[in-house]
């Protein structure tokens, strides 16, 4: 039986337009084995999984499943199959009942019988370790009870290879480790596993051999016990690669944000923030961590002037040079145009690029142009600015674009962030804060982005990092504040603090909460 | 769990361009053009049995077969471009501006009660030049409240703007009645037949020439407005994020409603050319529906107003030549709008060959170039 591969793919190649996603692929999925599916962004990981899940349709190539040839057309295809894929961004109804979503879709015969249903989904819960409460309604979950009700359903449906796309981006490290422990089960049993992840100490912790994807071509694959982070990234990347940040101690840091109970409450009446206070330095870089959703977004965006701050709030500014006896400016109140006319040099890149920080329909010229359209009398914008900045950006971050006109919404993820990131430094900020800066970025290009980040601190900027990769965060920032359910569980010295600390701040009042 | 072993390949699959050279786009567009000629020539001839040939002749004769003809048809494409104009800002903002047809009437009302009212005391260019300010200012308002709504309180434009077209043709209505001429017919009448006060003049002894003249220089500049102003830059970044925008510093409220004024203004100005420049009476059809026609001009044209002066050419034209086929071989409405439906259907489907490639079952993805 181990002899006959669970999935076998081969030399599928897709194609989108001129850019090749997949270029004649090979490769196999085995049966009581974790498979780590590793490459850098735009390596077709994601593309290549959803074609076995019946998104995509293969151009050319042949899929075999147990051995024998199939077509997948449609994800029902792929389920009865039994290839189930769990995808980055969860597909549930919120108002259901984890029952209900369990069995959404499923087309059984006679009544829909909800409690044997439920019997059957604490069967498998019980049998690979999940904690999952049937009755539950999906808008009360956390982010890691929706994820493995989306693991529970596709096992509902009788999957027994199981495709996760980046399962633990939205996990804290605790989750993380009971996720795997479940995928660990789960292989016991036979069941054939494909992880997508970038983060490469998880690689080594739960798969049992590694294939690599570089650039749509499949580079090979290795037995996780025989390999190491150093050779997987040379494998992904495709040269030697050094994994160090350079930190240097912050210079002569000096107050230059001061965030004193800031509260926001969002448009439904959800407090977002409460009572946030700290500081952010001039010189150095302030990491922010929290599960997704802890208040990072609503963080920014206040200081930002874009949410409305509920009263007794305060953020002073004071710009490079000034010391610590002056009070600078009050910022709570002003809208975005006002902050940037009392002559604050706020850079910020927000979470949703293309839903906030850039204008998708334009190209990077029109882009550049956003922070400096105002400029210069008379009703007609100057392009000739923007254009050389959007040169200048181009060629120093580079990113693949056919010209400087091309809609940036048509760029891929990493090169939209490129374009922000470019476009949000060149600005020559005091203040330069970012959320998710590298997420979608390539191991390279990652890395240009925390030197020009630490070239600012040098400058004196005051550098606030949101971040969701602690190692990162561990290694870039000065400080790390840690954010949880919007109140701030913990300020600590990035320098000697660890990811096991951190992850216990991420999680601190929850728990509290949920006993109360 | 059945194991399937069904190794069909869909028979046919569609993948999305990555772009396409012009010529390419344009051939294409030529051939859907021929073909539609063909797909209706042949329905032409099952259905009614005349010779498609001639039929084509006529429509073309309908729009441009006497110098009368030809300015008639372009008098109607002149008015449409001016409401796609108009529209252009609004919808580029993604603001759904159903509301032309009521901007049109409010400034077709305001400029007939000014010529009845001055007609005899003001001078003719002075009265244009009021009728056209007043005109303006009418469609502006009717387009500034929906969008002070829609910015206030995030209400829907949609609705809104359709609803203010009730209202302005029951204002419509209420001024035929009250200005009633001769009494009884339940019409306006043409203002000062006699006098031609407040009248377009003729230019280069042409009686539209100066419609022509007006909203030509009206496309030239909205063009230039959105493409290279710094309010026609807000426009872009509005429509597509408001949080863009937010975060630029732009405000949403202000530039909603400043281009809803715009939009209106000059929707309001193209009831003034309808009444002035053209009919010299209102009624409650003086928009006729053009004010929805010219929201397809705007969308089809992607906001390039150079472009809708081709598109609102070819509505128009198809108009009169349906118009004239259905006279001149005795067909039906129906018979003549079914060949216009079938030559607009082939140009607009079109559009999706240019950005959709079909592939047949095995077929090679690559692209023959």
């Amino acid at each position: 039986m181990e002899t006959v591969a669970a999935v076998q793919l081969k030399n599928i190649t897709k194609r989108f337009g001129k850019v090749v996603a997949n270029d004649r692929i090979s490769m196999e999925i085995r049966r009581g084995e974790i498979l780590s599916l590793l490459g850098e962004n735009g390596s077709g990981k994601t593309t290549l999984m959803n074609m076995l899940a019946g998104i995509y349709f293969p151009d050319e190539g042949e899929i075999f499943v147990n051995g024998a040839p199939v077509t997948i057309t449609s994800p029902k295809d792929a389920f009865t199959c039994g290839i189930g894929m769990i995808h980055q961004h969860f597909k549930l109804v919120d108002v259901f009942t984890a029952a209900e979503n369990i069995v959404l879709g499923l087309e059984d015969e006679g009544r829909l019988d909800l409690k044997a249903a439920a019997s059957r989904i604490s069967d498998i819960c019980q049998k690979y370790g999940f904690v999952i409460d049937p009755n539950k309604k999906v808008y009360d979950m956390s982010v890691s009870e929706k994820q493995t009700v989306e693991i529970v359903k596709v096992l509902y449906r009788g999957a027994d290879i199981l495709i996760l796309d980046e399962p633990t981006a939205v996990l804290t490290p605790q989750e993380t480790d009971r996720l795997f422990d479940v995928m660990r089960n789960m292989k016991a049993d036979g069941k054939a596993m494909v992880i997508i992840t970038h983060k490469l100490h998880e690689v080594m912790d739960v798969s049992d051999r590694v294939a690599v994807l570089r650039k749509g071509q499949y580079i090979g694959d290795v037995a996780t016990c025989d390999t190491s982070p150093q050779k997987l990234t040379d494998m992904m990347v495709g040269h030697a690669v050094t994994l160090n940040i350079n930190r240097p101690d912050p210079k002569d840091p000096i107050p230059r944000l001061e965030v004193r109970d800031l509260t926001v409450y969002d448009a439904m009446g959800v407090k977002r923030l409460d009572k946030v206070t700290f500081t952010a330095m001039g010189g150095e870089i302030l990491g922010i961590a929290g599960i997704a959703g802890s208040g990072q977004k609503e963080l920014l965006e206040s200081i930002a002037g874009l949410q409305p701050i509920s009263p007794g709030a305060s953020i002073r500014y004071r710009p490079i040079g000034h010391t610590e006896e002056q009070t600078g400016t009050e910022l709570v109140g002003k809208t975005p145009l006002q902050i940037k006319q009392a002559g604050v040099s706020l850079a910020f890149v927000p979470e949703d690029r293309l839903g906030m920080g850039l204008v998708g329909s334009l190209g990077m010229t029109g882009n550049m142009l956003l922070r400096s359209y105002r400029k210069g009398r008379g009703a007609f914008t100057d392009r000739k600015a923007p254009k050389q900045l959007a040169e200048n950006v181009m060629e120093q971050l580079e990113v693949v674009t056919p010209s400087v006109s091309f809609p940036v919404r048509r760029l891929s993820g990493g090169n939209v962030q490129k374009v922000l990131v470019g476009r949000e430094i060149a600005q020559e900020p005091s203040v330069l804060m970012t959320a998710y800066a590298v997420r979608g970025l390539d191991i390279n290009t990652s890395y240009t982005i925390y030197n020009l980040l630490t070239e600012q601190k040098m400058k004196g900027v005051a550098v606030v990092y949101v971040g969701e990769d602690l190692d990162v965060l561990l290694e870039l920032c000065d400080r790390i504040l840690v954010l949880c359910g919007g109140q701030v569980s913990g300020v600590v010295d990035a320098r000697t603090t660890t990811k096991e600390e951190v992850g216990l701040l991420m999680t601190r009042f929850k728990k509290e909460g949920e006993k109360a | 769990m059945s194991s399937v072993n069904n190794s069909k390949e869909p028979l046919l699959r569609i993948a999305k361009r990555d772009g396409i050279s012009r010529p390419k786009a344009y051939a294409i567009r030529l051939a859907a053009v021929l073909l539609s000629l063909v797909v209706s020539g042949i329905f032409i001839f099952s259905v009614t049995k005349l010779n498609p040939v001639e039929v084509y002749k006529a429509i073309f004769n309908g729009a441009f077969g006497t110098p009368k003809r030809s300015w008639v048809t372009i008098r109607d494409t002149i008015m449409l471009l001016c409401i796609g104009v108009g529209l252009a800002p609004a919808f580029k903002m993604k603001f759904w501006n159903i509301g032309a047809e009521g901007q049109v009437l409010i400034g077709g009302i305001i400029t007939a009660g000014f010529m009845r009212a001055f007609g005899s005391t003001i001078p003719t260019p002075a009265l244009l030049v009021l009728m056209a300010v007043v005109s303006i200012l009418g469609g502006c308002l009717w387009g500034v409240i929906p969008a002070t709504f829609k910015a206030i309180w995030n209400t829907n434009e949609t609705l809104f703007t359709l609803m203010m077209n009730y209202v302005a043709i029951q204002l419509t209505s209420y001024c035929v009645a009250l200005w009633e001429n001769p009494k009884g017919s339940n019409t306006v009448g043409v203002i000062n037949q006699a006098t031609k006060a407040g009248w377009f003049p003729s230019v280069f002894g042409q009686a539209y020439g100066l419609n022509v003249i007006l909203v030509l220089a009206l496309t030239i500049g909205m063009y230039i407005y959105l493409k290279y102003s710094k309010q026609g830059y807000e426009i872009t970044v509005v429509g597509d994020s408001e949080n863009t925008a937010r975060y630029a510093g732009i405000s949403v409220k202000k530039v909603t409603i400043r281009t809803m004024a715009i939009s209106g203004a000059i929707c309001g100005l193209a009831g003034f050319i309808a009444v002035a420049g053209s009919s010299h009476t209102i009624s409650t059809s003086t928009a006729g529906g053009r004010g929805f026609t010219a929201i397809i001009v705007a969308w089809l044209a992607q906001f390039n107003t150079f472009v809708m002066i081709l598109i609102s050419l070819l509505l128009v034209f198809l108009q009169k030549g349906a118009i004239q086929i259905a006279s001149q071989f005795n067909l039906n409405d129906y018979a003549s709008n079914i060949i216009t439906g079938i030559i607009l259907f082939f140009i607009l489907g079109s559009e999706f060959f240019i950005n959709y490639r079909v592939i047949l079952r095995g077929g090679k993805e690559a692209e023959h170039k």
